[in-house]
């Protein structure tokens, strides 16, 4: 037993490796699966083939003249999105001021960019930043009105612009209200955590589009008369309640996942409730649950679509307004996939931030 | 000397404001107080703009005649009805829809969960591209695009697509099936598949009493299924076919007569269908690859084929982790149905809370009755799955 | 030596020049194994040597790409059948047990007689509570796994084996996962079993176990079988330098 010799290691069976075994293992391994290869194979090659040719092939990209689509045998006319691009983009904003709406959106990607690279140093400074300063600033660079700048009224605010400004404000007003609740369910007082309970549940039990319709018709109602409650501003507040009870769930269940030792310690140093929330738990508590709000605001991004129904023209809007218009021909698809797209890049991108977030941060609370 | 450990103080107890259960009390008080006087602003300032517009509180709108038209209604309903039945007409359509939709969904939801596991590459990566395509975009984007697609692609009434020998008929205005008519003697039809049903519920029980007796196994899904099926149809060509049809005919501008499926209904339901499936196939993979490998190696090992280990041992323990977030899908797909009101759909959202809102501008009361339908579906929907969780927990120390 | 006179139809388990791969991966190589009926053999190494890959493809748990693995006389190829037939005279039991936790202990134990074997339930549970009496667990018959020590879970996987009659037990690091007060109830039952007279093939780094019970140790590394031995002369002489560095490593006396 001891003319043992090391033997090297070979390379696999070639009609188990490379490329013909990965052929042989994932598409062909049985003869069920070949027959259905094959015919997955036929009904794609039936599908993409003219929708890559209407799409990409026969499309006319970049052209002055509208009749250009309108030719016959002509596939997807993209030139209509690029000429009609500026009003998706910002909306009906007054085209000499649209510069103000560029720093505010090269503000936001620089606030808001750096937190998805680890290596960043000053990410906590940039966070509050991007919650305290650049609301402000942006808010007066958008609406004017002062410091010079002309005043641009809510109801030319529109497209992408609309959009993006809508979600933030959905999420960013919601970020404290949301934490308030959150630790108001937890609450040992029962008139507060009541009422909490119930602020939650009525919220997250109905569909946004009634909250929309509600604030939209309620809220003047609510006032004192005379009050002038501007549209946009009736939407918000619906979407940030709305939002708000979905954060305090989110933020729940990262302060259920506190250990109970974490808020014992603090007890014991002799931290008051607020200054041990804090210092210590609420830090944790929401480092833990960044990956659940991205996932709320993918939702909230794509749900700010909802307020085409209530008449302000976001991105949807816009596109859904201009695509009637008939030089262009017929741009029905063309003009949904653009919009399509454009969410499915933000989304999708967001999304696989979230899950890595998601796996980095489960490694590193191994229980 | 003082004793520098004992402690002198001049009241035992302290200061009342220190005092948690003070505090507490005072801190839920002033919350109180706070809520009351919110609801009493509140309340004053609806009275007094309603005075001023003339609008009057209290439910007594819904005994008024409603005046409008609604497009499709599962019940009766005309101009003369009241708007109390218009919240009906709203109401049934929305479970409509809903229901379709959830039954749909699901199917789709569960075979595309299965083929985003499949061992076939080119299956299972369709599958994946069609949920990461469709949960990114927005509901409403594809409840639009698809009505804009119908719409636009569909002829008119005269230039109807006959289908089927002329039976049903396709156009802008609907799908138009040909209308089952029950003729006499189609009870006994009826009493055949009532029958079907009990023999299998008995078949089944047999069955399994069986193979607990003698270890041998018996076919019975299969033979249930296709008893179910069959005996009724049997009984049916037996019995001469008593049922004839009203076919869809064009008479003048219109399609008359027939089954009408809306495209608004058509829409709608495709596309909740299409977005959900993909929300419910992540869940089912998810379900499926939560239960542990080792569990279907130890069936393979004890020398169960794959079929038996996925009935008995997988998928019990997959449906434990899937029915809690699906009963949550389901509820996303009732309230997301609220969205009919951007295609005129006429659910509980664009009959009540739009149409009959604005007509009688009642807000306070509709919307309160519309948000508490959505509310009551969704405690609904949690106690169910309060109640499943605890039935279904698998027992541990 | 006379194992290797005999026929392949009088071995229980022979592999011959087996290899596999995971992917690009070589994890066997030139396999070669001839285990006796009633033979008992402990298989030790370090991680990641593949003593765990050889077993499961005793069962067909893993595929080997090239060689032959022939157990009782069937030899295992993609033919199901010839798999199904291996299956019923190989039992195995797990690191982690893998009882089912949605079934009671005695219908863990049932599942594969009346599903596999077509038995009636009352027999089914005859045997199946002889062999809980067997591991000395009859009175958990009704309770689920989650309410089981780690201990009395893997004695049910045992019997849960043993009901379906097998005429080879595998063991894949039985007691890796054990709390050190439970190994000894365990290893007690396999200690049984081996006086019984039934084949085994146990990766362990139970030593003690090894020294009590097994006809051969066999050490594996990097995909080969380095060294194999009576326990005797295994521990007290071995012959490679990778057999004494491991036993160096793992013997703490």
């Amino acid at each position: 037993m001891n003319d043992f010799k090391a033997l090297p290691d070979l390379a696999p069976p070639a009609s188990t490796s490379g490329f013909i075994g990965w052929l042989r293992t994932n598409l062909f391994s049985s003869p069920l699966n070949s027959v259905v290869t094959l015919i997955v194979m036929y009904i794609m090659y039936l599908t993409f083939v003219p929708m890559f040719d209407w799409a990409i092939f026969s499309a006319v990209f970049i052209v002055d003249d509208p009749a250009a689509c309108k030719e016959a045998g002509v596939g997807a006319c993209w030139a209509f999105i690029g000429d009609r691009l500026n009003l998706f983009t910002y909306g009906s904003y007054p085209t000499e001021q649209i510069w103000r709406l560029d720093i505010c959106f090269v503000l936001l990607v620089l606030s808001f960019g750096p937190q998805f690279f680890e290596a960043f140093p000053y990410k906590r400074l940039l966070g509050l930043f991007s919650l305290t300063v650049f609301p402000v600033v942006s808010f007066i660079l958008i609406k004017g009105g002062m410091l010079g700048l002309e005043e641009v009224p809510t109801d030319r605010w529109g497209g992408l612009a609309l959009t993006l400004i809508i979600a933030y404000v959905g999420i960013v007003a919601a970020l404290p209200i949301g934490i308030a609740l959150a630790l108001g369910r937890r609450s040992e007082m029962p008139v507060i955590r009541t009422f909490c309970v119930v602020f939650i549940e009525l919220w997250r039990g109905v569909p946004l589009i009634s909250v929309l319709f509600m604030s939209s018709v309620m809220l003047p109602l609510f006032m004192p008369e005379g009050t002038n409650f501007d549209k946009l501003l009736r939407a918000l507040i619906g979407i940030t309640m709305f939002q708000s009870a979905y954060m305090a769930e989110v933020i729940r269940g990262g302060l259920q996942a506190i250990p109970k030792g974490q808020f014992e310690a603090a007890n014991a140093l002799g931290l008051s409730y607020w200054k041990s929330m804090r210092l210590i738990i609420m830090p944790q508590a929401l480092k833990l649950v960044i990956p659940g709000i991205v996932n709320t605001f993918i939702a909230l991004f794509k749900d700010t679509t909802l307020v085409l129904i209530i008449g302000l023209l976001d991105i949807l809007a816009t596109v859904e307004a201009q695509i009637q218009d008939p030089s262009w021909g017929k741009v029905n698809v063309e003009g949904h996939i653009f919009v399509a797209l454009c969410f499915w890049v933000f989304c999708f991108s967001m999304s696989r931030y979230s899950q890595k977030l998601e796996r980095k941060l489960h490694t590193g609370h191994k229980r | 000397m003082a004793d520098p450990t004992r402690t002198t103080s001049n009241s035992s107890k302290t200061a009342i404001w220190n005092d948690p259960t003070f505090r507490s009390i005072a801190y839920q008080v002033i919350a109180v107080a706070l809520l009351v006087w919110f609801f009493y602003f509140i309340f004053d300032n609806t009275l007094t703009n309603r005075a001023k517009s003339g609008v009057t509180t209290g439910f007594g709108f819904l005994n008024e005649t409603a005046g409008f038209g609604i497009l499709m209604s599962l019940i009766d309903y005309n101009e003369t009805n009241t708007y109390g039945r218009t919240f009906v007409v709203g109401l049934m359509n929305t479970l409509l829809v809903s229901v379709m939709g959830i039954i749909a969904a699901t199917i789709i939801g569960f075979i595309l969960g299965v083929a985003r596991l499949s061992h076939n590459w080119l299956v299972a990566k369709l599958a994946t591209v069609y949920v990461e395509t469709l949960r990114n975009i927005p509901l409403l984007l594809q409840i639009i695009f698809w009505y804009k697609i119908l719409r636009e692609y569909l002829p008119g009434p005269r230039q109807s697509i006959h289908l089927v020998q002329d039976s049903v008929l396709l156009n802008g205005r609907g799908l138009y099936l040909p209308q089952p008519v029950p003729e006499s003697g189609f009870g006994i039809v009826i009493a055949a598949f009532v029958i079907a049903v009990v023999a299998s519920v008995i078949i089944v029980r047999w069955a399994h009493k069986r193979q607990e007796a003698t270890g041998q196994q018996f076919p019975s899904f299969l033979v249930s299924f296709g008893l179910i099926i069959f005996a009724p149809l049997a009984v049916f060509y037996g019995a001469g076919a008593p049922m004839s049809f009203e076919y869809p005919a064009l008479k003048g501008f219109n399609v008359q007569n027939g089954l009408r499926l809306l495209p608004e209904l058509t829409a709608l339901w495709w596309a909740l269908t299409m977005y959900t499936a993909a929300f419910i196939a992540e869940i089912v993979r998810a379900g499926i690859q939560g239960v542990s490998h080792g569990q279907s190696e130890a069936a393979h090992a004890l020398g169960l084929r794959n079929a038996p280990t996925l009935r008995l041992v997988v998928i019990p323990q997959a449906m434990r982790i899937i029915i809690p977030p699906l009963t949550s899908q389901y509820l996303n797909l009732a309230k997301n149905s609220s969205l009919a009101t951007a295609i005129g759909y006429p659910d509980l959202v664009n009959v009540f809370m739009g149409t009959t809102l604005n007509q009688t501008g009642q807000a306070v009361e509709i919307v309160a009755m519309t948000m508490a339908v959505y509310l009551t579906m969704s405690l609904l929907i949690s106690a169910f799955m309060n109640w499943f969780n605890t039935k279904m927990a698998l027992v541990e120390r | 030596m006379a194992m290797e006179n005999a026929t392949s139809n009088e071995l229980a388990v022979q592999l011959v020049d087996v290899n596999k791969w995971y992917g690009e991966f070589h994890v066997l190589k030139d396999i070669n194994l001839n285990v006796s009926p009633g033979e008992r053999i402990v298989i030790c190494g370090p991680s990641g040597s593949g003593k765990s890959t050889m077993i499961r493809c005793i069962n067909r748990l893993e595929e080997h790409q090239a060689g032959q693995i022939i157990v009782n006389g069937i030899e295992l190829t993609e033919d199901l059948k010839r798999i199904d037939e291996v299956r019923r005279e190989v039992g195995m039991c797990f690191q982690h047990f893998n009882l089912f936790p949605h079934l009671t202990v005695l219908d863990n134990c049932t599942l594969a007689l009346i599903w596999v074997r077509k038995m009636p339930k009352a027999e089914a549970e005859k045997i199946a509570m002889h062999y809980l009496e067997r591991v000395k667990i009859p009175e958990q018959a009704d309770k689920f796994p989650g309410q089981l020590s780690g201990g009395q879970q893997q004695r049910v996987a045992i019997a849960r084996s043993l009901c379906m009659n097998p005429k080879i037990m595998l063991f894949d690091e039985p007691t890796s996962a054990l709390d050190p007060e439970m190994i000894k109830e365990v290893l007690d039952v396999m200690v049984e079993l081996a006086e019984e007279g039934m084949t085994m093939l146990c990766v362990t780094h139970e030593m003690g176990f090894a020294k009590l019970v097994a006809n051969r140790v066999i050490f594996m590394d990097a995909g080969q079988i380095v060294e194999e031995n009576n326990p005797h002369e295994f521990f007290d002489n071995p012959q490679n330098d990778r057999t004494k560095m491991f036993l160096s490593q793992i013997l703490n006396h």
